[in-house]
């Protein structure tokens, strides 16, 4: 197993993708003779030549839909949106005709597309170029969310994605492209579906998703050394659908729950999953699960504003402490 | 131009130019953080085009490139600077960093970081100034590439049907990030787009403000005299890359220099050196000036200035709540 970056992963599933089908095409702002903003495209255009690899216009309605309509007739375009936040220019293609098209068409077309697309708070990028949208891309019927944590997924998921014939929506993180990571040297699918048992443990759950299976690894660390807390970290890669069975595994063998989201809490993963645990195993629950998530703002620019929204491993601490009582 | 105007433009874009050049030194310094887009090399259009209008009356709205565009609206270029450091005393309070500087009160509508997103608002603003009856213009400084959002074509629809007091300024310096316009823009010459729309429009040289200048005076005319929007195209260039991550590998250096040949600033020096009104010497010293202003009063007002505090974090999200209690709560305060 070779160790890569989270960005080659997914240059590399693109690239077998490619070239296994003449009909994987991949389009985008500056994605073609720049090799992608975040490198993920790097090298296709000058192997598979503009019509495979389109640098697009600053259209992400038109392109968006555009990627779309070829789906319908077979293509699979992997469509990456630069950054999530311009992806609320996409969605009312993404929403309307690919996640409704089999179900109006009454399963006589579908939209076998991919959008890949980086959110996320990096540093300092402000209120418009900072926005986790996770939460807004769940509630969908007929469009599947993916997350990956790292470039083991990264590949695999996006590989599965391609091959799947329902639109999925991966969402990636800025700060994450060059996470290294292994990776199979042979060809790997990631489950769409499902969830990931990062590290086994006993007393509570950490329920993380993309950046924040970091922040519950480390706090995962922390609680074992110096407070004996044993904790379980699951990594929810797939976030549509969410994997009931494994959250409903989890909470019932240490009977606590804490849910670390990058995304504010309103209507949100958290939320989701807390839905979920009293749907399956409300009798199962020691202490009221907790959230750990952003403040409620648009992303402020001032770096210690900046901070003070975005949570970290030591607020996934703290709610845990507090859940037994120790803070 | 008077001769005493274009003395002072030539002092305001030597700022202007030195003001960029000194964030992207205390960028490297990691004074200053996320996304920043620099101007050096449009400043011709900003210029020529606020020297027609009525900076401070008239509205004025753009994108993320928008340090300058503040400036010349009448920014403190000390409030510029604090807001970039992050600083409580910056134009949004440190909130809104490099690409959303906001200035209400000399109507600059701010820095807007999705491509396009302008557009409409410009239009909009138009619309309360058609409704309210005064005599002030919007307008929109944007990039060539944004015209390729659905948006762009939307709004100019809107604005000829309606009649709106708005000027489309295009400043087409020929890149869209990375991509040339000849790679994502079936038109390169973006005023043929706009008659399909039935929208006055032309092009002109973006690097002479004297032409930018007379160019911008027949369209603030035509928008403020009620005959409806206008679009207007400046024809640029921007030396640095896009933002700070920019390599530039995909335009060569020979471009580059022929473009820095055409400098607005040596333009419009040159020529008033020629006339006899200005001389080498008093050139240098006003760059040597311009830069100990920077140094002494906005960057040191900068790095004084205070951090917005944590318990402010949630402030501004939504309007205060004493002045609301009467529609929040049913119940007169
Ligand atoms: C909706 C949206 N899509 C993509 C981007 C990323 N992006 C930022 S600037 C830019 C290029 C814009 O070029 P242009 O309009 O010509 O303005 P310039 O930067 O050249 O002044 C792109 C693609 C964005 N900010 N918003
Ligand atoms: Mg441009």
């Amino acid at each position: 197993m070779a160790q890569i970056m989270l960005w080659e992963a997914i240059q590399r599933a693109h690239d077998e993708e490619m070239a296994r089908d003449p009909l994987v095409i991949c389009m985008g702002e500056d994605i073609g003779v720049a090799g992608g903003t975040y490198k993920a495209t790097k090298g296709l255009y000058e192997k598979y030549g503009p019509l495979r690899v389109m640098d697009t216009p600053i259209s992400e309605g038109g392109f968006t839909g555009l990627a779309i309509g070829a789906s319908f007739l077979g293509v699979r375009p992997v469509v990456e949106i630069m950054s999530v936040n311009f992806a609320w220019l996409a969605m009312d293609q993404m929403f309307n005709s690919a996640a409704k098209i089999r179900y109006m068409s009454g399963g006589q077309l579908e939209a076998p597309c991919v959008f890949r697309s980086a959110g996320g708070a990096a540093h300092q990028l402000g209120a418009q170029h900072s926005a986790r949208m996770e939460k807004v891309f769940m509630g969908i019927a007929g469009l599947r969310v993916v997350t990956p944590s790292n470039p083991k997924q990264a590949y695999g998921l996006l590989k599965s994605a391609i091959r799947s014939n329902d639109p999925v929506f991966i969402n990636e993180h800025e700060l994450m492209y060059n996470m290294k990571g292994e990776v199979p040297d042979s060809e790997y699918f990631h489950p769409l579906e499902g969830s990931d048992i990062a590290r086994s443990g006993t007393d509570v759950t950490l329920f993380g998703y993309n950046i924040s299976v970091h922040w519950c690894l480390k706090a995962a660390e922390i609680l074992d050394k110096q407070y004996g807390i044993s904790a379980e970290v699951i990594d929810l890669y797939s976030l549509s659908p969410l994997d009931r069975a494994g959250i409903k595994q989890s909470v019932s063998k240490t009977h606590r729950a804490v849910i670390a989201e990058e995304d504010e809490a309103p209507v949100g993963v958290g939320a989701e999953i807390i839905a979920i645990i009293n749907e399956e195993c409300f009798f199962e629950l020691d202490a009221a699960p907790v959230r750990v998530h952003s403040a409620l703002v648009p992303q402020p620019y001032n770096h210690t504003l900046e901070k003070a929204a975005i949570p970290d491993h030591e607020d996934v601490v703290k709610a845990v402490l507090k859940l037994f009582g120790k803070a | 131009m008077k001769i005493e105007d274009k003395k002072r433009v030539l002092r305001e874009m030597v700022l202007h130019r030195r003001f960029e050049e000194r964030c992207y030194q205390a960028y490297i310094e990691r004074k200053i953080g996320g996304f920043l887009h620099l101007y050096p090399g449009q400043e011709a259009c900003c210029n020529g085009v606020m020297e027609a209008a009525r900076p401070g009356h008239d509205y004025v709205i753009t994108g993320y490139r928008d340090h300058v565009h503040a400036i010349k609206c009448g920014s403190d270029p000390k409030e510029v600077m604090a807001e970039l450091y992050g600083k409580e005393t910056g134009s949004s309070k440190g909130r809104g960093g490099s690409m959303h500087i906001f200035d209400a009160a000399h109507r600059f509508m701010g820095g807007y970081a999705l491509v396009g997103g302008p557009f409409p608002l410009a239009a909009g603003i138009a619309k309360a100034i058609q409704l309210k009856g005064g005599d002030e213009i919007a307008i929109c400084f944007l990039g060539d590439a944004a015209n390729n959002q659905g948006v762009f074509h939307e709004t100019l629809n809107m604005a000829a049907l309606w009649n709106l007091p708005v000027l489309f300024v295009c400043e087409n310096n020929r890149y869209g990030i990375g991509t040339s316009i000849e790679r994502s823009t079936a038109v390169v010459h973006q005023h043929k787009r706009v008659a399909a729309y039935n929208i006055e429009a032309s092009e002109c040289d973006g690097q002479d403000v004297e032409v930018v200048y007379e160019h911008a005076r027949k369209a603030v005319d035509h928008v403020r005299s009620g005959k409806g929007p206008y679009f207007l195209e400046l024809m640029t260039y921007r030396y640095r890359g896009h933002s700070m991550s920019d390599s530039r590998g995909y335009r060569t250096r020979e471009e580059e220099e022929l473009w820095k040949q055409r400098d607005p600033i040596f333009i419009l020096r040159d020529r008033l050196i020629a006339a006899g009104e200005l001389t080498m010497e008093a050139y240098e010293a006003l760059e040597k000036e311009t830069d100990a202003y920077i140094e002494n009063e906005v960057i040191k007002f900068s790095e004084e200035s205070p951090e917005p505090r944590v318990e402010d974090l949630e402030k501004y999200v939504l309007a205060d709540r004493a002045s609301q209690q009467q529609w929040l709560t049913g119940q007169a305060a």
